[in-house]
């Protein structure tokens, strides 16, 4: 069968054999679990818990009036400590509520009963993902419930479920998929009722073949969702390429998906949903792949949202001597961490560390121009003289090369013989930008 | 736990393994057998004259650098390739004191005035030998035969295929180019050895294939236009493709990436520029060949080519106004 991608892109070393055959294990709870109360694009929630307050498992404890922002959950049963500032692993401090779990029971309920997904109306549907707290699990997290709300004028006619996991060393969608194929096709029923569209399709890279046929196994005629390979590519799941690979739609330049009539959601996303609408519940825990040649024993383990990174180190057996670069996310996409304090969100699908040995510490050198970047950026883009603007902050030639279309993707660092960091330059351009432009209106 | 210091930097966290001197490392590994050629059919007068390039663009790089104060770069290979591919289209009977003068010109006017690798416009191997056929026409239009040599230390002057072309409108026989054992510059001796180079180098994906397919197709498309017209006065195609400089041009000289286009498009109007001005040179110009002016005038316009050649943006078609 001929593998469905999208043009250029790039071939990186995927470490996922350290963790793509240890099924997740649960990770016992933490002495404290820190819930920041922004794990998502758009506006922070307001506490509706106070320090010494007990709350229970599932417990919506943030909240924001704003319909862009989604709400957070207690992802255990126990006592607010503290509400203040904590380190967020996107880098900045932000108001977090911190509980201490109780001793009583924090096992989650049991599956409740499912209802076929014609029998729920779309509002329903909606109103079961916002209040579940549901946030793209890409990175990111973007709000589901605005994706799954196109404007009037907007019609979604097919679903993408994202199960290209492209990301090196990342196995934790990959487990979700054997873990909880039912609730991956249920939870697709669930958005194609919600948005009404008349067809879906489960993209999964080639090199997970068991996912592939598990799920394959279980769609059935009537479904209109068909399971397609995709060839093993990175970015293969970044959304426009996905969309790109699976139905052979372009999203517009600066546009989204719904441009195009395309929803897209990843597939541990799509087992929130199923378990939110079906169960009632939030986002309480996810798999983390924990991995990297920083850490003693790589796998992946299930962990509450608010577990602080330095207690599921622990449980993995530490760092070892020589790690140097702790990374929240995959190790394209990821942020760096400072500190072992911060906490996972909702988005943290992984955890990678890196040894000293592992990370670059060349000192860029000129570009030679050998257009590398050129043949991998999907974008279509010439990142080198995005770069070199930048650099010498020449910001006004940048508009007319397209920085906004950058969507941070890496390639052409990953491929650039010169060591030159064009992203970390990129986005110090479009900073530059956006912040003129604010100052313009 | 505490004792750790981590890292932080911007996404991506990992990175190929290839580096500039890893390529240019490469590149001299590709040269070899064209170098062996030259030795082969012009003795140890080529390896001289390769040692004597060589050594002089290392010195240069190294006196320019220090004297401007700045970090020496020899380590990148790149002043090693400049000498050799100077010497490779350099007459074997050049007197070394040329060559050396030749050497310093392309590694300081040629790159190091411009600020080193990577911010050169002109190829610096050309420019030092345009230096010295402005300079020292008579010598650099000179050339012997092969294996002259080894026969004593007398040197059988001899034409080039392509001289013997323009003036006396006689082809030298395109399996002999192929091979190898004709009169010229270094590099010229041998097409085959060229293209074991270039092979390997498309092959490791260090050259853009679209150049020297360009390139080469360009001059032989027309070259077959031309023969067609009349056989008689011009040579046919196979002939343009091995003969004189064409091959090394097309695969180590019109893909250096410094000098060379970085969009796909951008190469294949550069490859067809200067296909365009070899024939142009070659049937009508004043001198028998025009590798070395073809690349020189397109690397001239390359800055121009890039801003032009711009990839489609994905999702350009149907942007979202905003």
């Amino acid at each position: 069968m001929e593998l469905k991608t999208f043009k250029q892109g790039i071939h990186p070393h995927y470490y996922k054999e350290l963790t793509s055959d240890k099924a997740p294990i649960n990770m016992p709870l933490p002495k404290e679990i820190v819930i920041p109360l922004q794990q998502h694009i758009g506006a922070p929630c307001k506490p509706l818990v106070s320090v010494r307050d007990e709350v229970r498992l599932g417990q919506k404890i943030g909240e924001s009036q704003s319909f862009v922002s989604s709400p957070v959950h207690a992802s255990v049963s126990g006592t607010v400590k503290k509400i203040e500032a904590r380190p967020h692993p996107g880098g900045a401090k932000v108001n977090a509520i911190v509980i201490s779990p109780s001793d009583g029971d924090q096992a989650l309920p049991p599956p409740g009963p499912q209802k076929d997904a014609t029998d729920l109306s779309p509002d329903e549907i909606k109103r079961a993902v916002k209040n579940a707290g549901m946030v793209g699990l890409g990175g990111a997290g973007f709000p589901t419930h605005i994706k799954l709300s196109p404007p009037k004028d907007k019609h979604i006619d097919t679903i993408v479920i994202n199960g290209a996991e492209c990301e090196p060393y990342l196995t934790s969608d990959h487990h979700m998929m054997l873990e909880a194929p039912e609730d991956i096709i249920y939870g697709t029923k669930l958005i194609m009722r919600a948005t009404n569209a008349q067809q879906a399709f489960i993209g999964i890279e080639a090199n997970k073949p068991r996912a592939i046929e598990t799920l394959s196994r279980l769609v059935s005629q009537g479904d209109r969702i068909t399971v397609i390979a995709l060839d093993v590519k990175y970015p293969q799941g970044a959304e426009k390429m996905l969309i790109k690979a699976a139905v052979d739609r372009e999203v517009p330049a600066g546009g989204l998906p719904m441009d195009v009539g395309v929803g897209v959601n990843n597939v541990t996303g799509t087992v929130v949903i199923a378990r939110a609408v079906r169960d009632g519940l939030p986002v309480i825990e996810r798999i983390v792949t924990v991995t990297g040649k920083g850490i003693k024993n790589p796998q992946n383990v299930r962990v509450r949202v608010g577990t602080p990174i330095r207690d599921i180190i622990e449980f993995c057996g530490g760092l070892t001597p020589d790690a140097r670069k702790v990374i929240m996310g995959g190790p394209m996409m990821g942020i760096a961490q400072s500190t072992l304090d911060v906490p996972t969100i909702k988005a943290s699908g992984g955890l990678l560390i890196l040894t000293e040995s592992e990370i670059n510490d060349m000192q860029p050198h000129a570009c030679i121009r050998c257009g590398k970047c050129v043949h991998a950026c999907p974008m279509g883009l010439i990142p080198s003289k995005l770069g070199a603007f930048i650099e010498r902050d020449m910001f006004d030639k940048i508009e007319a090369y397209n920085v906004n279309d950058c969507m941070e993707c890496g390639c052409c660092v990953y491929v650039c013989p010169a060591k030159r960091p064009m992203v970390q330059w990129i986005k110090v351009g479009k900073a530059v930008l956006r912040a003129r432009n604010a100052r313009k209106n | 736990m505490e004792e750790h210091v981590f890292v932080i930097s911007s996404a991506p966290h990992v990175e190929s393994t290839d580096s500039i001197p890893q390529i240019m490392y490469t590149v001299v590994l590709a040269l070899i057998p064209a170098m062996a050629a030259s030795v082969i059919f012009f003795g140890v007068r080529a390896l001289v004259l390769l040692v004597t390039c060589v050594a002089s663009c290392v010195l240069t790089e190294y006196v320019f650098q220090r004297v401007r104060q700045k970090p020496v770069t020899l380590s990148d290979w790149s002043a090693v390739i400049t000498g050799i591919l100077l010497a490779l289209v350099l007459p074997p009977g050049l007197s070394l004191f040329s060559a050396a003068l030749g050497s310093i010109v392309a590694i300081a006017i040629g790159k190091q005035v411009f600020g080193g690798l990577g911010y050169n416009i002109f190829n610096p191997a050309l420019v030092g030998r345009a230096f010295l056929q402005a300079t020292f026409p008579v010598d650099m239009t000179t050339w012997v035969a092969p294996f002259s040599y080894a026969a004593g230390p007398d040197a059988v002057s001899a034409a080039t295929p392509l001289g013997l072309m323009k003036m006396e409108g006689q082809t030298t026989a395109v399996i002999k180019l192929f091979i190898g054992n004709v009169g010229g510059s270094l590099g010229e001796a041998s097409a085959l050895a060229v293209l074991i180079g270039g092979g390997y180098l498309l092959y490791k994906k260090y050259i853009e294939w679209r150049t020297p397919a360009a390139y080469l197709g360009t001059v032989f498309v027309l070259g077959t236009l031309f023969w067609l017209i009349d056989g008689s006065k011009y040579p046919n195609p196979f002939f343009h493709l091995t003969a004189g400089g064409l091959m090394l041009g097309a695969f180590f000289m019109a893909t250096d990436m410094v000098t060379s286009p970085v969009t796909p498009v951008g190469c294949w109007v550069f490859g067809i520029g200067a296909g365009l001005l070899v024939i142009v040179i070659r049937l009508f110009g004043g001198v028998p060949e025009g590798v070395m002016f073809s690349i020189l005038l397109m690397n001239a316009v390359t800055p121009l080519i890039n801003r032009y050649t711009k990839p489609k943006v994905f999702g350009e078609r149907m942007r979202a106004k905003s």
